[in-house]
C-alpha cells in the first residue's frame, strides 16, 4: 500500500510570535516544529505500513527550509519524502498544488493532520479530498484499515462517537487521540540526513487562483486582569465570589 | 439567497441552527440578498417543520444516499441546493459535522471558506471574518475572493433567530446521488448520554485541572457545573494523565469554548489552554498560585486551593436554588 503522509512546517506556539509586516509573522525568531497533528498523521501511516506493508511517502510543500519537517518524518521511519514546489496562498491553491503531487507520487491512502497550528484552517485535507475526488474522513481518533478501505471513528459533540466505513483510495485527518507520535530514533536520525529529498514543481496553471486572502495580522487585544479575592479563607472567598457573580455581575 | 445547513437529531433542531439562522439574516441584510433558505439533509420531516419558522423557506434533500452521513452525498446536496437558490453565502456551524462537510462544499463550489468564524463583515464588497490562529496569539482578518463564500459559524457567535410571523413553506430537493456510489459513510454513531450540555455550545463551562490533585476529586467539578446546567471540561495535562476523557479537553489539541460564564478551577492557564478559552464572555479561575497565568486573563480570580475552596462555594451556589 503506497501511503502519502503530509507534513507542514509550523511556528511553535507555545513560544512567543511576533509580527512582522501586516501579514506574516516574524519566521527568524519564531521556533519552528512540525505541526503537532502532522505527528500524529506521521505515526498512523507508519502504523499502516507496519500492519499491511507498503510504502510511505512524506509530502510538504514550502521553502527549503520546510525539508527540516521531511528530515523529521524520515527519522520517525517514513521510506521517502518530496517537496512540493508551488506559489499557494490559500488552503485550496495548496490542495490543488497537493492534489498533483498525491497524483505523481501515487497513493491509495493519504494521511494529514486535522490542521495546522498556525493558520488553524483545517481545510486542506477535506480540499485535497475533493480535488482529486476522493472520500475524507476528518478528525480521526481511531483507524482500521485493510488492503481494500476500512473503518475510521470521530468525535461527535455530546461524548457521541460516528463510525463510518470506507474504501480506498481515501484521505484521513488525525485528531488529538489517535495515537502518541513515537520519537525519532538516533540511527533514524543519523539515516535520514543523508535521504535525497524528491522535488515536485508545480506549475501556475495547476494551481489556479485562490478563494482566501488573509488581509491582516494584528495581536489580540490583551484581556486586563480584573477583580482578584485573595487573602480571605476558602469560606470567605467562596461567599465573596457568588455574591460577586449573583448581585454584581448577575451571571449565576 | 443566504443557505443556512442546519442540524437536526432525532427530529429536534440543535442548538446551533437558530444560530446559524441569525448568522444568515446579518449576512442576508449585508449582501441584499433577498432571503434565508434553510436545509436539512436527511429523513428528517420533523425538523423541517420546526425550521419552518424561522427561515423563509426550507428545503429537503431524502433519498437512499441521504440516510446515514456521506460527506460526498451531504456536499452534493448542499451544493445543488446553493444553485437552485443562487445563495451568495452558505453559512454551517463550526460543529464536528460542518467542519467534515464545509471544505467539500467549498471545493465542489470553489469557494472560499472562512473556517471557525464569529461575526462576519462587509469590506469593499467582499465578506471579512476574524480568525483566531496561533493559539490564540494571532488574530487574522481574512476574505473571502469568490462569487460564493461559505462559512462555519462558531457556537455562540450569534443570538439565536426568533421564529418570523409567517413560517416559510418546506420544500423536497430532488439530488440524484447513486447510493452504490458512495464510497465513505457513517456506519454508526455511539452515543453516550452525558446529561450535559455540550462544552462547545454550552453558556456555562466548569473546568478542573491537576489542581485537583486526583482524578477522584472531579466530583466536585461535576457538582457545580450541575448545579448551574454547565459542561465539563478540563486541561490537557488531566487527559493525558488519564484522569478526564479526551472530549472534555479545552484548548489546542482540544477544544474552543465560548460560553458566556466559564469557571477554572486548579488551572494555571498553558498557552494551550487559553487559546482555547478566549471566546469566554466572564472568566472565573481559581487557583493557589496567585502568579499563575490564568489570573492575567480572569475577570474574577479567588487565590486559594481548589480542594478547600470547592465545597463552599458548591454550598453558596447551592443556596441561590
Amino acid at each position: 500500500m503506497q501511503v502519502v503522509v503530509l507534513v507542514k512546517q509550523v511556528a511553535d506556539t507555545a513560544a512567543r510570535i511576533k509580527l512582522q509586516g501586516e501579514r506574516d509573522i516574524d519566521r527568524q525568531s519564531a521556533s519552528l516544529i512540525v505541526n503537532p497533528y502532522d505527528e500524529m498523521a506521521i505515526e498512523e501511516a507508519l502504523r499502516i505500513r507496519e500492519k499491511v506493508g507498503g510504502t510511505v511517502v512524506a509530502v510538504t510543500l514550502g521553502e527549503a527550509k520546510a525539508e527540516e519537517a521531511l528530515r523529521t518524518a524520515l527519522a520517525m521511519g517514513v521510506d521517502e519524502a518530496a517537496r512540493v514546489t508551488a506559489q499557494t496562498s490559500d488552503p485550496l491553491t495548496t490542495a490543488r498544488a497537493l492534489a498533483r503531487a498525491v497524483q505523481e507520487l501515487g497513493a491509495d491512502v493519504v494521511v494529514a493532520g486535522r490542521s495546522a497550528a498556525d493558520d488553524e484552517q483545517g481545510q486542506v485535507g477535506a480540499l485535497l479530498a475533493t480535488v482529486l475526488d476522493w472520500p475524507c474522513v476528518t478528525e480521526v481518533t481511531k483507524l482500521e484499515i485493510g488492503p481494500e478501505g476500512g473503518t475510521a471513528e470521530r468525535e461527535v459533540e455530546g461524548g457521541g462517537v460516528q463510525v463510518l466505513e470506507f474504501s480506498l483510495p481515501i484521505v484521513l485527518t488525525a485528531q488529538e487521540g489517535l495515537n502518541t507520535p513515537r520519537y525519532a530514533s538516533l540511527p533514524g536520525i543519523m539515516k535520514a540526513k543523508r535521504k535525497e529529498i524528491r522535488q515536485i514543481a508545480v506549475d501556475a496553471s495547476a494551481v489556479g487562483e485562490p478563494v482566501l486572502e488573509t488581509v491582516a495580522l494584528e495581536l489580540p487585544p490583551e484581556r486586563s486582569q480584573g477583580r482578584m479575592i485573595a487573602d480571605l479563607g476558602p469560606v470567605e472567598a467562596a461567599k465573596e465570589l457568588v455574591r460577586v457573580l449573583h448581585e454584581e455581575a448577575k451571571l449565576i | 439567497m443566504i443557505l443556512a445547513v442546519l442540524e437536526a437529531h432525532d427530529g429536534n433542531l440543535k442548538k446551533i441552527s437558530p444560530e446559524l439562522v441569525s448568522a444568515a439574516r446579518s449576512l442576508e441584510r449585508m449582501l441584499a440578498a433577498g432571503g434565508v433558505t434553510l436545509l436539512l439533509v436527511g429523513d428528517d420531516a420533523q425538523a423541517a417543520a420546526a425550521a419552518a419558522p424561522l427561515g423563509d423557506g426550507v428545503l429537503t434533500v431524502r433519498g437512499e444516499a441521504f440516510t446515514a452521513y456521506a460527506a460526498e452525498a451531504w456536499a452534493e446536496a448542499v451544493a445543488q441546493a446553493a444553485r437552485d437558490v443562487q445563495a451568495k453565502a452558505i453559512v454551517l456551524g463550526s460543529t464536528s459535522f460542518g467542519r467534515d462537510l464545509a471544505p467539500r462544499v467549498a471545493g465542489l463550489l470553489q469557494a472560499g471558506l472562512l473556517a471557525d468564524v464569529g461575526e462576519l463583515v462587509l469590506d469593499g464588497g467582499r465578506l471579512r471574518a476574524e480568525r483566531s490562529i496561533y493559539s490564540g496569539k494571532v488574530n487574522a482578518q481574512t476574505v473571502s475572493l469568490s462569487a460564493v463564500t461559505v462559512a462555519t459559524i462558531r457556537p455562540n457567535a450569534y443570538p439565536a433567530a426568533a421564529p418570523l410571523a409567517a413560517a416559510g413553506s418546506v420544500r423536497e430537493l430532488a439530488v440524484p446521488v447513486d447510493a452504490a456510489k458512495v464510497r465513505c459513510r457513517v456506519r454508526e454513531v455511539r452515543r453516550q448520554e452525558a446529561g450535559r450540555p455540550e462544552l462547545t455550545e454550552a453558556s456555562v463551562v466548569v473546568a478542573g485541572g491537576r489542581g485537583l490533585k486526583e482524578a477522584e476529586n472531579f466530583h466536585l467539578i461535576e457538582e457545580l457545573a450541575d448545579l448551574l446546567g454547565a459542561a465539563v471540561g478540563t486541561t490537557r495535562a488531566t487527559v493525558d494523565a488519564g484522569w478526564r476523557p479526551h472530549s472534555e479537553q479545552i484548548g489546542q489539541t482540544g477544544k474552543n469554548i465560548a460560553p458566556s460564564l466559564y469557571i477554572c478551577v486548579g488551572i494555571s492557564g498553558a498557552v494551550q489552554h487559553i487559546s482555547g478559552v478566549l471566546g469566554s464572555r466572564t472568566i472565573v479561575s481559581i487557583n493557589r498560585d496567585a502568579e499563575a497565568p490564568i489570573f492575567k486573563i480572569s475577570d474574577y480570580g479567588v487565590v486559594g486551593d481548589a480542594l478547600e475552596v470547592l465545597p463552599p462555594l458548591i454550598e453558596e451556589v447551592r443556596k441561590l436554588g
